[in-house]
C-alpha cells in the first residue's frame, strides 16, 4: 500500500489526528482545498457510517481524478439523504436511476465515454449492500464481467435500513431485523451461510477488489486512490455502521466498526485478478462478544446468555483470521 | 436503393445509418435478427465508435443506456415480450427521466402460455409509462419509423418505442427501399441533449421528488406527449420532403371519406385489413380503415375529425385487458365520447393467430347487420372452450388448462396453416 | 397474385427456399413477399413457409390459405399433414421425391383434381451429388421455375449467388443447372 500506517497509541486506536501528520499523509479531509463530494446539511442519521464512508470515498475520487468524474447511485440511504431537492448535497454529477441497476447505469456511462473517445471522465457507482449484494447482483456481475472501467463501492451497514432495517443477503448470523426478529428459538437472522461479495468479486477475476472501513479512513483513501490508478472493473466494499439499524450508539460508530476489523468480523484486504494481494494485520484480537455487545441488534445473544451462537460467530471471525493470515502464525 | 430484405435486416440497417453511439442488447425472440445484425456491424466497425454491450438481462440493458443517454450518447436497444416485462422498471425510469432512448419493441405475446408468437400484449402493458409508441404496418415503414422516432425522441427528450410486429414483420422478406447515409443524415441532426452528466457544469439527475412537485412533474411528461402530437406528422412530413415516401405521422387512412363503418387497427394486420376493405367496397359496404401508428400519444383530436360521418368503428386488436376487454377500443371510444358513434371492439390475433382476410369481411358484415357481442374474440374454437369449461366443472383437480386444451387440439405442424 | 406454399420439415431450408423464391420474383421485376409459418420448430418438425408473387405491392399478411403453388420438399409429410389443404382447383403441385405420382398414392386425388397439375422431382437426389447432402430446397425452386416460368431461371440464379456467396453459392448453383437438364430431360414444360 502507497501509505505509511501511523500508530498512535495513547489513544490505543489507529485514530490519528490529521494535525499530526506530514501535510502529505494527512487525508483528504483535512486538506483546505477538499472537494465536498458531499457536501455538509444531508439528512443522515447522527453516527451514519454510509455518510461518512461515502464522504471519504467520493472525495478521494474527485481528488484522483482531479474533479473530472461522475457518479451513478443505486436507490438507498445515501441516495434518500443526500438528494432532497433543491439541497442536494452533490458536488459533482450524479445520477440515480433505480435500486437495482447502478452497475448498469455506470456501464452505460462508461459506454457513453468510449463512444465519444473521452479517457479524462472516470465514473463510479455506489449502493447499499441490498443494492449490491441482492437486487443489483446480476447487473453487478454483468459489469464485472464485461470488465467496464466503473468502480463500483458497497457502502454494507448490513440490512435494508432506507425502507427501516429489514434483513438483506448481507446481514450477519444471528442479527435482529425487522424481518429477522429476535424470537422463537432461533431469533434474529438464520445462521446461514452467508453471501461474501468481495469473494464473489474476486472469482471475476477482475483488477481490483478491496475491502476497508470507516475506522480506518486513511486506508480507505489509500484504496480508493489506488482503485482509481487502474482501468476496468473495480469494487471495494465498505464496512459502514448504522446506529439505527445496529442499534448503536451514534458515537460509537468508528468504535464499532473497529471492533469488527479487530475481531476478524471483517477483515481487511486487497485482491487483484482474483489473488489476496495484501492484508491488514489485526493488532490486538478481541472477541466477537465486544463488538457484539456494543450493538442492540444483537441482544438476544446475552439476554441469556446463547453460548452456542456466540460460539459460531467466534468460529466466523477465526475462519476470517485464518484464511486472510491476520494474525501473526505463532512460531 | 429498393432492397429484398428481411425486417430485421431492414430496421437493424436503418437504425446503423442512424449513428447510434451505445447499444446495450439481450436476446429475445423474435428480436434476435435485429441485435445480432448490430453487433456485427459494431464488430465490422461500419457505425464509427458506437459500443454494443451484451448485458445479463434486458433490465440491464435498459439501464445502460439510462446511464449512456444521461452522457449525452445516441442509444439504442430492442426487446419483446418478457424482455420488455423484465425492464419494466426502467421503462418508467427512462420515461420518468426524459431520455431519449429509442427501442424496437418485436411484438410478441405474454406468457404464461409461453408463446414466442405476434402481439400486441408486450407494449400495451408499458402503453402508460411515458414512452412514445409508434406501430409499423409494414417493413418500409419498420425501417422508417426508426429513423423518426430518433429526431422525435431527441427533440422532445422523451423515449421512443418503434413497435413492428414479430416474425409477420421480422422475419418476413419484403421489398424495402434502404436510405442512404446522406438521406439519414440529413433528417436526424446531431444529438443535442437537453440534460448531460458533465463534471465542468455538475447536475443531480433522479432525486427523490415528493408531493410538492410530482403532479406538476407528470403533468410536464404529459405535456411532452400533447406536443409530439403536433411534432409527429411534421417529422413525417419532413420526412416525406427528403425520402420522397409517406411513412409514420399520426395515422394512415384508407377511404374513409363516406365510409360508413371504419375499421381499427394497429400494426400489419392492416395490410389485410386495406384488402378485406377493397373486397367490401367491391360488394357494396361503404367501409374503410385507420391505422393507427401513434398510440401513444393517443390522437384523440384527430380520430375524432377523421371519424366524424362514420355511424361504427370496428377496433381489431391483438390485445386483451383480462377482466375488461379491449384496450385500443377503450382509448377510441374515449376519443369519441359524445359523437354518436358504435364501437365494436374484436380481439384478433392473440398469440399469433393468424387474422384472415376472410375472418375479417365476416365480421364486419356481422357487426354491420346484427351488431356484435362486447367485446368479440375472433375465431374462437369453442368446442375446446366448452369442453374445458365442463371438464373445470365436473372434477376440482382439472389440471392446467394450457395443457389440457394442447391435448385436445393436438401437436403443432399437422394442420396446414 | 401467385401464392405459394412451402412444406418440409425443420433443417430442411424450407423458409430459405421461400425466401430465394420471393428474391428471384424481386430480381424479374415484381412485388414479392416470403415469411414462416413462424415456430420454433426443432429439426424434423413440419415446417411452413409461405410466398407471395404480384405485380402490385403486396399488402396481405395472412398466411397462404388457398396455394395456386404447392412445394412439397419431403414426401413423408403426404399422409401425415394436410399438405393438400384449400388448394386451388388448377394449383400447380411438384414434390420432392423419386417415385412417381402413382407410387406415392396420389392417384386419386390426381383424378378428384383434374385441373392440378403435379410433378414429382427428385430434388434430394440431385443435391446430394452436388453438395454432399441431400438439401432439396434449391432444387425444388429451380424445379417450379423451369416448370411454370412464372420465375425466370436467371433470376433464380442471380439469388442463388446473392444468397449464397462463394463456394456453397456455386455448388447450389450447379445443383439448379442439373435441375434444369433433368426438368428438359424428363418433364415436359407445362
Ligand atoms: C425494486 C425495488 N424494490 C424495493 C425498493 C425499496 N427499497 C428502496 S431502498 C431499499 C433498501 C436499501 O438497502 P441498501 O441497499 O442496503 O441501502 P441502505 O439503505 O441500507 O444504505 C429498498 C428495499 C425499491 N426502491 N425498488
Ligand atoms: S438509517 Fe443508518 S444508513 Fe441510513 S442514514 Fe441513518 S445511520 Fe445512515
Ligand atoms: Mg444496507
Amino acid at each position: 500500500m502507497s501509505y505509511q500506517r501511523v500508530k498512535f497509541y495513547q489513544t490505543g486506536t489507529f485514530t490519528v489526528g490529521n494535525r499530526l501528520l506530514d501535510e502529505s499523509d494527512r487525508t483528504v479531509q483535512a486538506r483546505m482545498d477538499r472537494t465536498n463530494s458531499l457536501n455538509a446539511g444531508h439528512r443522515a442519521c447522527q453516527g451514519c457510517g454510509e455518510a461518512l464512508g461515502a464522504r471519504y470515498a467520493l472525495d478521494a475520487v474527485m481528488r484522483a481524478t482531479r474533479q473530472q468524474m461522475v457518479a451513478v447511485n443505486a436507490t438507498g440511504c445515501l441516495e434518500v439523504f443526500s438528494s432532497p431537492y433543491p439541497e442536494s448535497a452533490w458536488q459533482i454529477p450524479w445520477m440515480h436511476s433505480l435500486f437495482g441497476n447502478a452497475p448498469a447505469v455506470a456501464s452505460g456511462v462508461a459506454a457513453a465515454l468510449r463512444a465519444k473517445g473521452r479517457t479524462d471522465v472516470r465514473v463510479i457507482a455506489q449502493g447499499g449492500d441490498g443494492a449490491t449484494v441482492d437486487i443489483g447482483f446480476g447487473c453487478l456481475s454483468g459489469m464485472f464481467e464485461r470488465n467496464d472501467d466503473v468502480l463500483y463501492i458497497c457502502y454494507d451497514n448490513e440490512a435494508y435500513m432506507n425502507t427501516g432495517v429489514q434483513r438483506s443477503g448481507s446481514t450477519p448470523p444471528r442479527a435482529w431485523t425487522n424481518t429477522t426478529q429476535a424470537v422463537g428459538t432461533n431469533p434474529g437472522n438464520p445462521m446461514g451461510i452467508g453471501k461474501n461479495l468481495p469473494r464473489i468479486a474476486m472469482a471475476h477475476g477482475i483488477p481490483y477488489v478491496a475491502t476497508a472501513s470507516v475506522a480506518d479512513l486513511h486506508d480507505l483513501e489509500a484504496k480508493v486512490t489506488k482503485a482509481m490508478s487502474i482501468r476496468g472493473a473495480r469494487y471495494i466494499h465498505i464496512h459502514v455502521p448504522c446506529p439505527l439499524g445496529w442499534k448503536s450508539d451514534p458515537a460509537h460508530t468508528i468504535k464499532v466498526a473497529r471492533l469488527a476489523v479487530e475481531s476478524g468480523l471483517f477483515p481487511l484486504f486487497e485482491a487483484e485478478g482474483g489473488e489476496v494481494t495484501d492484508r491488514t494485520p489485526i493488532r490486538k484480537k478481541v472477541s466477537v462478544e465486544q463488538y457484539l455487545e456494543l450493538q442492540g441488534r444483537f441482544k438476544h445473544l446475552f439476554h441469556p446468555r446463547d453460548e452456542r451462537a456466540l460460539e459460531t460467530i467466534q468460529a466466523i471471525a477465526d475462519a476470517n483470521i485464518h484464511r486472510y493470515q491476520l494474525l501473526p502464525l505463532k512460531a | 436503393m429498393k432492397h429484398h430484405i428481411e425486417g430485421s435486416q431492414a430496421v437493424a440497417h436503418t437504425v446503423a445509418l442512424c449513428r447510434p453511439e451505445v447499444m446495450a442488447c439481450y436476446p429475445i425472440s423474435p428480436q434476435t435478427h435485429i441485435v445480432e445484425t448490430l453487433s456485427r456491424k459494431v464488430k465490422a466497425g461500419e457505425i464509427g465508435n458506437c459500443q454494443f454491450l451484451n448485458v445479463e438481462s434486458e433490465f440491464g440493458a435498459l439501464s445502460v443506456l439510462i446511464g449512456a443517454s444521461a452522457m449525452g450518447a445516441r442509444t439504442y436497444t430492442a426487446t419483446t415480450s418478457q424482455g420488455l416485462l423484465f425492464m419494466a422498471e426502467a421503462v418508467y425510469n427512462a420515461a420518468g427521466l426524459g431520455l431519449p432512448i429509442v427501442m424496437t419493441i418485436a411484438n410478441r405475446a405474454l406468457g404464461a402460455p409461453i408463446n414466442i408468437w405476434n402481439d400486441h400484449s408486450d407494449s400495451m402493458s408499458m402503453r402508460d409509462a411515458g414512452w412514445i409508441q409508434l406501430f409499423a404496418q409494414d417493413n418500409q415503414e419498420a425501417a422508417d419509423l426508426h429513423i423518426q422516432a430518433f429526431r422525435l425522441a431527441e427533440e422532445l427528450s422523451c423515449p421512443v418505442m418503434v413497435c413492428m410486429d414479430g416474425y409477420i414483420l421480422t422475419h418476413a422478406y419484403e421489398v424495402v427501399d434502404l436510405p442512404t447515409q446522406e438521406q439519414v443524415d440529413a433528417y436526424v441532426p446531431a444529438f443535442e441533449p437537453v440534460q448531460v452528466l458533465d463534471p465542468q457544469d455538475p447536475v443531480s439527475i433522479g432525486a427523490m421528488v415528493g408531493p410538492e412537485a410530482f403532479a406538476e412533474v407528470r403533468f410536464l411528461a404529459h405535456h411532452k406527449h400533447v406536443r409530439a402530437l403536433e411534432a409527429i406528422p411534421r417529422l413525417s412530413q419532413a420526412f416525406q420532403d427528403i425520402f420522397q415516401r409517406r411513412s409514420g405521422g399520426l395515422m394512415d387512412t384508407y377511404h374513409t371519406d363516406n365510409a360508413e363503418t371504419l375499421l381499427l387497427a394497429l400494426g400489419s394486420v392492416n395490410g389485410t385489413i386495406k384488402d378485406a376493405v377493397d373486397e367490401l367496397r367491391k360488394e357494396g359496404w361503404p367501409v374503410g380503415s385507420i391505422a393507427l401508428c401513434a398510440f401513444r400519444p393517443f390522437p384523440s383530436h384527430a380520430l375524432r375529425h377523421v371519424v366524424q360521418d362514420a355511424k361504427r368503428i370496428i377496433v381489431f386488436e391483438k390485445d386483451l385487458a383480462v377482466g375488461m376487454g379491449g384496450i385500443v377500443s377503450s382509448d377510441v371510444k374515449m376519443a369519441l365520447q359524445g359523437l354518436p358513434i358504435i364501437v365494436d371492439t374484436v380481439i384478433a390475433g392473440l398469440g399469433g393467430r393468424p387474422i384472415p382476410k376472410a375472418s375479417v369481411i365476416d365480421t364486419v358484415k356481422q357487426a354491420c347487420l346484427e351488431g356484435l357481442e362486447e367485446p368479440h374474440f375472433l375465431d374462437l374454437n369453442w368446442d375446446e372452450i366448452n369442453r374445458e369449461l365442463t371438464r373445470q366443472q365436473a372434477q376440482r383437480r382439472s389440471g392446467p388448462t394450457a395443457e389440457n386444451l394442447l391435448r385436445e387440439v393436438g401437436p403443432p405442424g399437422t394442420k396446414p396453416v | 397474385m401467385i401464392q405459394i406454399r412451402i412444406h418440409g420439415r425443420g433443417g430442411q431450408g424450407v423458409v430459405t427456399a421461400a425466401e430465394l423464391l420471393a428474391l428471384a420474383a424481386f430480381r424479374d421485376g415484381k412485388e414479392a413477399q416470403a415469411f414462416p409459418s413462424f415456430g420454433s420448430e426443432r429439426t424434423g418438425a413440419p415446417v411452413t413457409a409461405f410466398c407471395r408473387i404480384n405485380s402490385q405491392p403486396i399488402r396481405s399478411r395472412e398466411p397462404v390459405y388457398h396455394p395456386d403453388v404447392l412445394l412439397i420438399q419431403d414426401s413423408t409429410l403426404l399422409h401425415q399433414v394436410d399438405v393438400f389443404a384449400g388448394l386451388a382447383s388448377s394449383a400447380f403441385v411438384l414434390i420432392n421425391s423419386t417415385r412417381d405420382v402413382e407410387a406415392l398414392r396420389l392417384t386419386d386425388f390426381v383424378i378428384q383434381h383434374p385441373a392440378v397439375q403435379m410433378h414429382t422431382l427428385p430434388a434430394s437426389d440431385l443435391a446430394l451429388k452436388h453438395l454432399g447432402r441431400p438439401f432439396a430446397n434449391i432444387g425444388m425452386v429451380a424445379g417450379y421455375a423451369a416448370l411454370t416460368g412464372e420465375v425466370s431461371k436467371a433470376a433464380v440464379n442471380q439469388s442463388i449467388t446473392e444468397k449464397f456467396p462463394g463456394r456453397i453459392g456455386k455448388l447450389n448453383g450447379a445443383v439448379a443447372a442439373e435441375v434444369y437438364d433433368y426438368v428438359a430431360a424428363n418433364l415436359a414444360k407445362v
